[in-house]
């Protein structure tokens, strides 16, 4: 995500590479100081991805337990979709473009309920 | 085709594939190479760095395996999220397709590769490493999605009758290459999840 200024929408590039702002040391610890409306990642249910890969992507990419991922696929393959995540926008842009990546059909929006 | 993925101590998988299945894995993950496209070299000259920055498409590919290897970020329920998705879009598509160029490339030249160390029959043991595993799933599954799609496989119930065709179809190969990717696959999931 060499692209990605750190702050802000996607739409606000900078060519300043992002190992330098890895190694700024206020980075480091500077927690969220206003709490942003939260957003979520969708991922939605499509008859191809097998339930035993969806399983494996939530557990290997968020790091969730096999039984959280295995509710978690269970509910996308029921209702059809699940929140997985939910965070910044910028966090829950990461995600999605993260589950397109492994395949995933997901979207993410703003957490309305 | 009833090779099955079996773990490897080193965190790994085998698969015996015999030339048949060879020439078949190779050929889609080339034709799927030849859906993704070309990646964005810069040219001769050019700035490579500026290459880096180059923007991706905006648009959502018409063409619906595209589409679904490629989904909106916003969905598109109306001219806001569109917007939000063709963004989105612009900054991340060209990743996301160089990544499943790899995906597709690391299938070709393992395959290649147990090709030349065989025993000459052009099949054999193959034998992946966690990494390659990875980059297999990643394939198996982009190939999965892409034949779903031209199958037009939209849902489960229908599944049904497009498992029980009748040899004179023209989707029978396609739906039999289906589902043993659908087996390889998950035989592949299975040793990385032990």
């Amino acid at each position: 995500m060499r692209w990605r200024t750190g702050s802000g929408s996607i739409g606000r590039v900078s060519v300043a590479p992002v190992e330098i702002e890895r190694t700024a040391p206020a980075e480091e610890g500077h927690a969220v100081t206003e709490p942003d409306v939260p957003w979520v990642t969708i991922v939605h249910n499509d008859p191809v991805n097998l339930m035993s890969y969806v399983t494996y992507v939530f557990q290997t990419y968020f790091g969730y337990s096999k039984d959280k991922a295995h509710k978690l696929m269970l509910d996308v393959h029921h209702k059809g979709r699940a929140v997985v995540s939910s965070g910044t926008r910028e966090e829950m842009e990461r995600d999605v473009q993260a589950m397109h990546g492994y395949g995933l059909w997901a979207t993410l929006s703003q957490d309305r309920g | 085709m009833s090779g099955h993925f079996e773990a490897l101590p080193d965190g790994g998988a085998a698969v015996p594939l015999d030339e048949v299945e060879v020439s078949i894995l190779r050929s889609l993950a080339v034709q799927m190479l030849e859906l993704i496209g070309p990646g964005d070299e810069p040219a001769q000259g050019e700035d490579p760095l500026a290459a880096l920055f180059q923007e991706g498409p905006s648009e959502k590919p018409s063409d619906p395996a595209l589409a679904r290897l490629f989904p909106d970020a916003y969905g598109d329920g109306d001219e806001r999220l569109r917007e939000a998705s063709a963004e989105f879009r612009r900054f991340t598509e060209n990743d996301l397709r160089t990544r499943k160029r790899e995906d597709a490339l690391a299938v070709v030249r393992s395959l290649d590769a147990l090709a030349s160390a065989g025993d000459g029959s052009g099949g054999g043991r193959l034998e992946l490493s966690p990494e390659e595993c990875r980059r297999w799933l990643g394939a198996l599954n982009d190939l999965r999605l892409t034949i779903g799609a031209r199958l037009e496989v939209t849902d489960e119930d229908e599944n049904a009758d497009l498992y029980r065709l009748p040899d004179s179809d023209p989707r029978k190969p396609m739906v039999m290459a289906y589902l043993w990717l659908g087996a390889l696959q998950e035989t592949l999931v299975e040793t990385l999840m032990a």
